[in-house]
């Protein structure tokens, strides 16, 4: 049968209420958190497991599978939600299948041992919306996720969706359309923050036919993926977007340019298009309305350069991706020389929340200048790893320990870092600090794209700034001599630095190239790259002092500066690192300390790793 | 025609000029190295970097590639510019240090110090040979290839180009491949010859011609004279 296009408003709306009145929806649903951070840990086969069960017992009248994107508390995936209850169970076996099928959903009772446990006081918390991770965020975007089969256009409208689109069709002009996203005071999502209903406003009046939408998901931060997560647990959200930020500009074809490094972002965003297209949402005369849009999906090959907007243009258009000079902004001068406007994946998918919300009822959360809520992901030495969605204005520390649960294994906490490789590292002073842009730009980092790095004391900041600046050395495009140079020069003086052998003047000669490198280059990757340097000079300047001036790393981190030695008192003579001592360096008998023979060791830290008796301390 | 502020003095220039142009026409020196005027900008070397805007929102921009606006506010020689300046010089001569338009630079914006460890490369990224070779020879012989520090020029897959005419324009455009006065033998990494010499030629000669950049080459005449009066 093939699907009849929807023409109108009243056709969305019998079609979501009869699949709202669908005998089906009153059947309980495990909904199985299966992106890739799920399908990694395993969901797969706790899909089939469960697939199985069901088939071997006639279960299909009592039970639905729902296999949505990431739920996101990746710390306990797989994770599976049991509605309509709401039951929350973590890091689920595929043996575990047939117990919850018949314990839980025909029995109704819960399963202790599958219950989320907090780590820091042993409360078990078995309804998902009590589990304080879940509990202080505020979910506009992402709560979606968990009762939304990507691969399915009906749950997406059955959740309300395409709605949004209907109305601006109908009721809209696209410079109203504009105003309420003015209004809305919505930022972009991808880092700079620039006010997205300008940025639209500037591409409608660009003079050029036709004009040209992009969807930016070539997200590349380490250990950032609100993106991904968006596009693979609800792709007809950001689609909804595009179709409507189409019409406000006039544009008549958009691309979502995603990186090839996410398979299934790809492939639930192609199956996506293709629905929507079948529903009329996409190609000729949208809603009966004479609106034509077209989306197209580019695959990037993975350089986080292309991230950037002209860079991007390039590599839509098969060309090398290296940014160039603004003006012309791409607004008057994009694609293949049109007007075109870019967003994030995090931007239009906000869109649709505006026109349904309203902009006063969006403009009413975050703070004087930022609006609306953020996604993060929270990684790093804490707790409660995962994608958090929080409004403007949270404070880090309401982040970090709240929502995060601390800092893993009970160690301090010592910084975070904001925004990925190009932004700055907070330390724990400033931890009251209310994140939005302007405050994150006083405190020497950038939003970014939403990437959050915590680090506790065993972090050395000296090798942290050393490990951005090599990922930006290679991620540069290297086309400017200042950030080209400029970052390989700063790295081998911090490479001296963590060696041992660097000058106390090396610092300022640090600071000159750095303000050097963020004046003089031409893009954002090149103006920010020194941000994690001066960020860490600035609140940590002591440990690089200790670096130069008495030759110790204060976190045990860096190789050239430490010495492991066995402490007699502490061991025991298991001899457990004797053997796996790559360099035969550690000598004793059993039940005696040993000893390392610091002639042999090149500080592996393998030792350290194993013994169970805090025996092998560093120096 | 629109009226820009040029280091403070309100100018006209053209429409659709860039700042590199309007300051040349101007008569303001402005050092750059990947700019050429039968090329199309390019902006790499960031040599031509100048300040742009008022107050605290100003910001640097490569003059070569940024075009004017009416009611721009530049200053190209802000005591920030010229610092950042003389640094770019500095990771240049620490790059190349025998290219003799690299050490011309470097004497004639002061640069006496290099902090850096010399690496000796040939090629500085300046793309001057890729324009010539692709806008004047429309030969498009060679490219950039590969990012960041391993960025560099060749041609496509590092095989001989059969679009090659080996017209040597390349050659004859690059900064690198011209050789300090001194020749191959480099002693140090910085030459800073220009800026040791004490007179010019025309004091010592009565009649002379010169209109050589200094040059060294009658200061030799000049000590053996002294040497012989000596005598």
């Amino acid at each position: 049968m093939t699907q009849k296009k929807i023409r109108s408003i009243w056709e969305l709306k019998s079609l979501r209420e009869k699949l709202v009145n669908d005998p089906s929806q009153k059947i309980p649903f495990i909904s199985i958190s299966s992106g890739t951070c799920g399908q990694v840990r395993g969901s797969i086969s706790i899909i089939q497991a469960f697939r199985k069960y069901i088939k071997k017992n006639k279960l299909n009248e009592k039970v639905r599978l729902k296999i949505t994107g990431c739920h996101g508390f990746c710390e306990v995936e797989p994770n599976v939600i049991i509605y309509p209850e709401g039951i929350f169970y973590q890091k689920v076996k595929p043996t575990d299948a047939p117990e919850i099928i018949e314990e839980t959903i025909l029995n109704k009772k819960i399963i202790e041992r599958l219950v989320f446990t907090d780590p820091q006081n042993g409360k078990k918390f078995p309804y998902e919306t009590d589990i304080p991770f879940f509990k202080k965020q505020e979910r506009l975007l992402t709560l979606n996720n968990r009762f939304l089969d990507p691969c399915n256009i009906e749950d997406y409208i059955l959740s309300g969706g395409y709605r949004a689109l209907c109305k601006v069709l109908a009721d809209y002009s696209p410079e109203e359309l504009i105003t309420e996203i003015k209004n809305s005071k919505l930022r972009g999502r991808g880092g700079a923050g620039f006010p997205t209903g300008f940025k639209w406003s500037f591409c409608r009046k660009a003079q050029g036919e036709p004009k040209y939408i992009i969807c930016n998901a070539d997200e590349g931060d380490p250990g950032a993926y609100m993106d991904r997560s968006l596009l693979e647990g609800n792709p007809h959200s950001v689609i909804e977007g595009m179709v409507i930020g189409a019409y406000a500009i006039g544009a008549t074809e958009g691309f979502i340019y995603v990186r090839n490094e996410y398979p299934l972002a790809v492939e639930n965003a192609s199956i996506a298009i293709e629905q929507a297209k079948k529903y009329g949402f996409l190609g000729n005369d949208i809603f009966g309305c004479g609106f034509n849009f077209k989306i197209k999906i580019v695959r990037g090959a993975g350089a986080f350069v292309c991230g950037e907007e002209t860079a991007l243009i390039y590599s839509v258009e098969g060309k090398k991706g290296t940014p160039r000079q603004r003006p012309p902004f791409p607004a008057q001068k994009g694609l293949w020389g049109k007007p075109t406007n870019i967003n994030n994946v995090e931007t239009w998918a906000n869109i649709p929340l505006i026109i349904n919300n309203g902009d006063k009822w969006y403009s009413k959360i975050g703070t004087n200048k930022s609006k609306g809520t953020k996604i993060f992901s929270l990684v790093g030495k804490i707790n409660n790893t995962g994608l958090i969605e929080v409004p403007m204005g949270i404070t880090l520390r309401e982040i970090i320990y709240d929502i995060g649960g601390g800092i893993r294994d009970g160690k301090r906490f010592k910084a975070v870092q904001t925004g990925g490789p190009s932004g700055g590292c907070i330390p724990e002073k400033m931890l009251d600090l209310q994140i939005d842009y302007e405050s994150l730009l006083q405190a020497g980092s950038i939003m970014g794209s939403g990437g959050m790095i915590v680090m506790d004391e065993k972090t050395c900041m000296v090798d942290i700034a050393k490990y951005f600046l090599k990922f930006l050395q290679d991620e540069s495009c290297g086309k400017c001599l200042s950030c080209r140079e400029g970052i390989d020069r700063m790295i081998e003086i911090m490479t001296a630095i963590t060696d041992g052998y660097a000058k106390e003047d090396d610092i300022e000669l640090l600071m000159e190239l750095a303000q050097m490198t963020k004046n003089a280059s031409m893009c954002g990757l090149g103006q920010t790259s020194p941000n994690p340097l001066l960020s860490t000079l600035r609140y940590f300047k002591d440990e690089y002092i200790a670096h130069i001036r008495y030759k110790k790393c204060p976190a045990g981190v860096c190789k050239a500066l430490i010495k492991y030695y066995i402490d007699p008192e502490n061991c025991k003579g298991c001899t457990a690192c004797v053997k796996p001592c790559p360099q035969n360096a550690i000598t004793g008998e059993k039940q005696k300390p040993h000893k390392i023979d610091q002639t042999k060791c090149i500080k592996c830290g393998i030792c350290y790793d194993i013994c169970k008796f805090n025996g092998v301390k560093i120096e | 025609m629109i009226t820009i502020r040029l280091n403070g003095v309100d100018v006209q220039v053209r429409e659709g000029s860039t700042i590199l142009e309007a300051c040349r026409l101007y008569g303001v020196p402005i050092p750059t190295l990947c700019y050429n005027e039968g090329l199309k900008p390019y902006g790499a070397c960031r040599l031509c970097i100048v300040e742009i805007g008022e107050g605290e929102n100003t910001r640097f921009v490569s003059s070569c590639t940024y075009p004017v606006d009416a009611g721009l506010i530049i200053k190209t020689h802000s005591k920030r510019v010229i610092q950042t300046r003389k640094l770019l010089i500095e990771l240049l001569v620490a790059l190349c240090p025998s290219s003799k338009t690299i050490q011309d630079l470097a004497s004639k914006h002061g640069v006496s110090k290099i902090r850096f460890k010399p690496k000796y490369v040939n090629c500085v990224l300046c793309g001057l040979c890729v324009r010539v070779c692709n806008e004047q020879m429309d030969a498009r012989a060679i490219g950039f290839s590969n990012r960041g520090k391993y960025r560099k020029v060749t041609t496509p897959f590092n095989i001989k180009s059969e679009v090659c005419r080996t017209c040597g324009g390349c050659i004859y455009i690059c900064p690198a491949c011209q050789l300090r006065c001194q020749g191959t033998e480099i002693q140090t990494t910085l030459c800073n010859a220009c800026l040791n010499i004490s007179y010019p030629c025309v004091d010592v000669k009565d009649k002379a011609l010169c209109y050589l950049d200094p040059c060294a080459s009658c200061l030799l005449e000049e000590k053996e004279r002294q040497k012989e009066k000596k005598k």
